[in-house]
């Protein structure tokens, strides 16, 4: 089977993040980055898949250079080989990611691709079903499980409030990953030496024949949200703060 | 020429579901702030009913769509029944509350449209005759502004507690119809073979007056004990947010959030929470939230009644005996 993995590389998780003064993005000088958590988990259930009947692996990442870390990450844990779309400028449309997405993958006609649910930066959580329309393929969307039957897939996905569901679904297909389908696992050491010798494709963005600069929908501005509660922060000891606070619940919110 | 507001509104075996109820009141608004008539789009099982119930609602007029090719929710059905009707209709926006649901099909229906979505958003404002969405990026701990370009109509979806539906105008004269949708010719390629729960006999925390939930900052499953003290202390349910239950440190019916329970307790006390929007959504109507975390720029302090920023494992045991200590005095 070959497997698509869409993968994009986000801030890590609990950065201090700063808007730049143009309010396009963030200060990308003091922060780290990691494999977008879904993203991870649709890694895990593809390589999961190709150990269980075969295949290849193979992800797809947009993004500027640093990409190319998390995509070293992705091969040392067993994907195949990736393909690098680079783009220095943020996405603000899914539907443009999606455009340019669809653009590489219709070139590899795979048998499944896989995506986050969505991203932990611009969060659209919308890249995955929008390229499913592009290319004409069913999809799932919030995915915990998946089985390989002879044509079809089935899956396990989910609902709200506790409940879920079992699809039946033809092959290709893209679905959309939730996560905590399955313990994300290690690249070892003869992983990470392997990945060096693994295929990397650099294919730039502009050169797809999408127009970037035609989007439905406009971004203005990146801002800090103003809150609407007003909270108080209790300073000082761990013992003194405890005992502000047990007082607080009593007398102030009468909650105990 | 396109024009007025459609809002496709989520029901459920024949009762407008809250985000549904939401989604109208949004409709309503904006309508109002723009000028445009509001309609309405039941769809699915037991539409028809559901239809009869959004037409309390004071809107122009409801279109069901219950046609057997529909009877299991698939994103194929409800995209194309949907299709024809905006097709049809021609509005000039459709709104949507952001449920599972919707995320599932809403943007695949934008782009069989040819059209953008704007999904998730958590407020809007009028500018020069047109909304401002805002919706939240990097895990809600920023904001980003956009608008429409191009031709209508316009998607978007509002993420539920967006508007609230107690905003609703009710004593509408709206009238009921069939929207006449035909699948005969639509490949349903989404096969619904079971709808479970998963959880049986599940714990029921929307009925808790009082609830301790722990997040990823509590490490490990081994401390989950000086949690379990907290909780004791107050007489409070134990609760979590989603990455504890997804490593099994407490069982899947103690989540709140979007994929768990949704709950509205007089206390809600986030230890070692950050409260990524999938999170707050499910607790965020509770009375009173106190946040116990180290870092003083997590989202969960900008809902917080009362905020200690700090190590949980020095706070907690400390705070486990002061709450012993007040309770006694």
């Amino acid at each position: 089977m070959k497997i698509i993995l869409c993968m994009k590389q986000v801030p890590l998780k609990d950065s201090l993040l700063k808007i730049t003064p143009d309010g396009r993005w963030i200060d990308e000088a003091s922060v780290q980055f990691e494999i977008n958590e879904s993203d991870h988990y649709g890694l895990e259930a593809a390589l999961r898949l190709k150990e269980q009947h075969g295949g290849e692996v193979i992800v797809v990442s947009i993004g500027p250079a640093r990409a190319k870390q998390s995509i070293q990450q992705a091969l040392a844990k067993g994907a195949d080989r990736a393909i690098h779309v680079t783009h220095d400028q943020p996405i603000m449309d899914p539907l443009l990611a999606a455009q340019l997405l669809a653009a590489v993958i219709k070139a590899e006609s795979p048998d499944l691709i896989l995506t986050g649910l969505q991203s932990d930066d611009t969060g659209f959580g919308q890249t995955g079903v929008v390229l499913a329309e592009l290319l004409g393929l069913p999809h799932a969307t919030l995915v915990m499980e998946i089985q390989v039957l002879d044509q079809q897939l089935k899956i396990k996905r989910e609902l709200e409030s506790g409940w879920f569901q079992y699809i039946e679904l033809p092959r290709p297909a893209v679905l959309t990953i939730q996560s905590g389908l399955a313990t994300i696992r290690y690249a070892t050491i003869k992983g990470i030496m392997a990945a060096k010798k693994k295929p990397q494709q650099e294919i730039s963005a502009a050169s797809l024949g999408v127009d970037l600069a035609q989007s439905p929908v406009t971004f203005h501005k990146l801002y800090m949200p103003v809150k609407t509660k007003k909270t108080q922060i209790l300073t000082g000891a761990a013992k003194e703060v405890a005992r502000q606070l047990a007082e607080k619940l009593k007398n102030e919110a009468k909650v105990i | 020429m396109a024009s007025g507001i459609l809002v496709i509104t989520e029901q459920n075996e024949g009762k407008v579901s809250r985000i549904g109820w939401e989604a109208l009141a949004a409709g309503q608004e904006l309508g109002a702030a723009l000028g445009q008539t509001v309609s309405a789009l039941v769809m699915g099982k037991g539409a028809a009913a559901a239809a009869q119930e959004a037409a309390t609602a004071a809107i122009a007029q409801v279109w069901f769509a219950e046609n057997a090719e529909l009877q299991h929710y698939t994103p194929d059905g409800f995209s194309a029944a949907a299709q024809q009707v905006i097709t049809r209709v021609t509005p000039q926006y459709v709104l949507a509350g952001h449920s599972y649901q919707a995320r599932d099909y809403f943007p695949k229906l934008a782009t069989a449209c040819q059209r953008g979505l704007i999904a998730d958003c958590v407020g809007y404002r009028i500018e020069n005759g047109a909304p401002v969405l805002v919706r939240q990026a990097f895990q809600g701990k920023i904001n980003a502004d956009f608008t429409f370009a191009g031709a209508p109509p316009y998607f978007a979806s509002l993420q539920s507690g967006a508007v609230s539906s107690d905003n609703l105008k009710r004593g509408g004269s709206a009238a009921v119809s069939d929207a006449g949708v035909d699948l005969s010719g639509i490949a349903i390629r989404t096969k619904v073979l079971e709808i479970f729960e998963g959880v049986k006999g599940k714990v029921d925390l929307t009925k808790a007056d009082l609830i301790v939930s722990v997040g990823r900052g509590l490490k490990e499953k081994a401390n989950l004990p000086l949690i379990e003290e907290l909780a004791r202390a107050l007489g409070a349910e134990l609760a979590a947010s989603r990455p504890v239950c997804d490593d099994g440190w407490l069982p899947l019916d103690r989540q709140i959030g979007s994929s768990g329970q949704t709950v509205a307790p007089k206390l809600y006390l986030a230890v070692g929470i950050s409260g990524a929007i999938q999170h707050l959504v499910g607790m965020k109507a509770a009375r009173t939230i106190v946040a116990i975390n180290k870092d003083e720029r997590a989202p969960i302090f900008d809902i917080a009644d009362y905020g200690i920023v700090g190590d949980l494992f020095e706070i907690v045991p400390e705070l486990t005996k002061a709450i012993k200590e007040v309770k006694a005095a």
